[in-house]
């Protein structure tokens, strides 16, 4: 049993998510989708009971955990004084990833970021633009668990089109996909899996 | 460690380097401080070089405080704090990042402000040897609770004022080190100096190792 | 279960164990006690200013070695007895600066005087207001406590630096301005010392028990009212 904080946010959420799959949470407001991602990606702590994601345990595992999942929030995690290219080589640095000034470029070719936009401060780009960018930050770390939270908001529809694309292509290589999504109707066509959570309690899988 | 420390200052000193807020506002900032403590103090001259090392070494505190606060405005710029731990760079690279790159800002800053000591107050530099180690050390002294009690206050509404509550207390010895040791090269009575200089030294070698231990609980959900 | 006070047998006993041991040191500091022959009645503030002092010291112990388990064992039982310990120790500290500044107006002639005890009391001072001011400064129950236990080691660590820094830089200016107390001291002064110290201690001892107990009682009920919180969230989203 998983229990988090100082009251059940979630009760005995047991996942067993196989690698390659993607698996899609919906649930009404306050049913503890967030609050599943986030832990997940060993963004909060458990304070009692125990669980294990990646094989990494949630109470003592947290900072190898971190090294090997993606977390794509309502948040970008951009600088705004930096550029495009900084931005997204600096979280390929951080992410250890080979030759991070060329596993940025493919990054940024993949999420279609125009070479005129490149060199330009983040902060002078459109929140669509700032969107992209984020999603190309979040692929050149190459996650083994993609945790998504309302990844479809803020994105035009190529753009949701291209990140449907990515999805597939990281499953089809391997990675798992939680997702929680309003947008029901792309997610399903996305997910092999659905999952519902209730009072922080699952109550359904399909 | 050292990785994520050299990209975490890199990051922040480029973003320094676009955004000019150390040399806009920090620089002025410290400037008008001086000229205000000549303007409370007497301006003859007698007085302002005989407390030169204690007002500038407030002016370095007060501009060591407003650095601080910048340097982790960065970080909660766009959920910057969720993404540092996302990544799942090492705790005590950011520390070391963030600090070194804190210290470069305010070791420019004091050689700014030297020269502009010596001509505001007439102060005559000398002792060079212990009064740029001494400021190195010192700085670093300076550098390092700054940093953790920078990253423990962004959490918090009351950040702005309760940091300065804390970490000026906390230097409280740093002060006390770094004035005698300046005053000591500035007179030429270096064998004093050096030994304040000791002091300073396990100052900042304890916060230092402190916020290495430490960075890794303040980085957490907060 | 209905709980109606902090106290139990013991800290009763304990509670009246003080209460006698701070009768005696006032017949003893007070009347019983002979006048010092260099410093006259004012003698008798030390009966007070030593013991809140090293009461001081030992709430700051507490603090320190509270913050460090709860860092390691992340259990908010450390948490709280360091809260419990940093304020009394903010108590006791103010209790030694007030008793040793009223010494000092008889003794040097003022209230203040930059002497190293002193200036590193004040310092001391204003680091436990800073562990306090983090505390009121809120945020969920496990931030608060790393944020406390990082405040309080840091202050800790700080505590012998301070009082070093501060020793060594009013010596080099001036000759030490309290005299060490004089070896050949009378028995009934060192006496009343004694009980001065076992006294505080006492109170210290008593006072950390029942701050704990009220400041895990204090978790409790916000716990309960969090418990609240999320069932009625959990309503609403489940209308929505």
């Amino acid at each position: 049993m998983a229990v988090l904080g100082r009251f059940p946010a979630l009760a005995g959420v047991d996942l067993d998510v196989g690698a390659g799959s993607t698996v899609l949470l919906v649930g009404p407001n306050g049913a503890g989708k967030s609050t599943l991602l986030r832990l997940c990606a060993g963004l909060v702590g458990l304070t009692a009971g125990s669980a294990t994601v990646l094989g990494h345990d949630l109470r003592t595992g947290r900072r190898e955990l971190r090294r090997r999942v993606g977390y794509l929030g309502h948040a970008n995690g951009l600088y705004d004084e930096l550029t495009v290219e900084e931005n997204v080589r600096f979280w390929a640095r951080i992410a250890r990833v080979p030759e991070p000034a060329a596993a940025a470029d493919a990054a940024l070719e993949r999420l279609a970021v125009a070479s005129r936009l490149r060199d330009l401060g983040v902060g002078r780009l459109s929140a669509g633009q700032r969107r992209r960018v984020a999603l190309a930050a979040f692929v050149v770390r190459r996650p083994e668990l993609w945790l998504l939270d309302e990844p479809h908001a803020g994105l035009d529809a190529t753009a949701r089109d291209d990140l449907d694309d990515l999805v597939r292509e990281a499953t089809a290589a391997g990675a798992t996909v939680l997702v929680a999504s309003h947008e029901l109707e792309r997610a399903t066509a996305l997910a092999s899996r659905t999952v519902r959570l209730e009072g922080g309690v699952v109550v359904d899988v399909a | 460690m050292w990785r994520d420390a050299f990209a975490v200052a890199g990051r922040d000193l480029r973003i320094e380097a676009r955004s000019r807020v150390a040399v806009n506002q920090v620089v002025p900032f410290a400037f008008i401080v001086l000229l205000l403590f000549g303007f409370a103090l007497d301006p003859d001259r007698g007085i302002l070089q005989r407390v030169t090392p204690g007002l500038f070494w407030v002016t370095v505190l007060l501009s060591a405080l407003v650095v601080v606060q910048r340097s982790f405005a960065i970080e909660r710029s766009d959920g910057g704090r969720d993404a540092l731990r996302v990544g799942g760079i090492d705790p005590a690279g950011v520390f070391l990042g963030k600090g070194a790159a804190i210290l470069v800002v305010l070791l420019v800053l004091e050689v700014a402000l030297l020269a502009a000591v010596a001509v505001l107050y007439g102060a005559p530099l000398a002792g060079w040897p212990l009064l740029v180690v001494s400021a190195v050390v010192t700085t670093v002294g300076i550098v390092a609770p700054g940093t953790i009690y920078g990253a423990l206050a962004s959490g918090l509404r009351v950040r702005e004022t309760v940091l300065p509550l804390l970490f000026l207390p906390v230097v409280a010895p740093v002060m006390i080190g770094a004035t005698r040791a300046f005053e000591a090269a500035l007179e030429g009575s270096t064998g004093a100096g050096w030994r304040w200089c000791g002091l300073l030294a396990v100052f900042a070698a304890s916060y230092t190792a402190l916020g290495m231990l430490l960075f890794e609980p303040l980085l957490e959900e907060s | 279960m209905t709980i109606t006070g902090t106290g139990s047998r013991a800290t009763r006993a304990l509670g009246v164990l003080t209460l006698a041991l701070f009768a005696l040191l006032a017949l003893l500091g007070l009347v019983l006690s002979p006048p010092d022959a260099a410093m006259g009645e004012a003698v008798r503030l030390f009966y007070v200013h030593v013991p809140a002092a090293l009461a001081s010291y030992a709430g700051i112990a507490v603090l320190g070695f509270g913050s460090v388990m709860y860092l390691w064992k992340r259990s908010l039982t450390w948490d709280l007895l360091a809260a419990a310990a940093a304020e009394i120790a903010l108590v006791f500290t103010a209790l030694t600066l007030v008793t040793g500044s009223l010494w000092g107006r008889p003794t040097w002639g003022t209230y203040w005087e930059w002497d190293p005890r002193l200036t590193a009391t004040a310092v001391l001072f204003l680091l436990l207001l800073g562990h306090v001011a983090v505390r009121a400064a809120g945020g969920d129950v496990h931030g608060r406590a790393r944020r406390s236990a990082v405040v309080g080691l840091l202050a800790t660590v700080d505590v012998p630096i301070v009082r070093y820094s501060v020793d060594w830089w009013r010596s080099l200016h001036q000759p030490a301005t309290l005299s060490k107390l004089d070896p050949t001291i009378d028995g009934l002064m060192l006496f009343s010392a004694f009980v001065g110290i076992v006294a505080f201690m006492a109170a210290f001892t008593w006072f950390l028990l029942h701050r704990f107990r009220v400041a895990w009682l204090e978790e409790q009920v916000e716990e309960l009212s969090l418990a609240d919180a999320i069932v009625e969230r959990r309503a609403e989203g489940g209308r929505s």
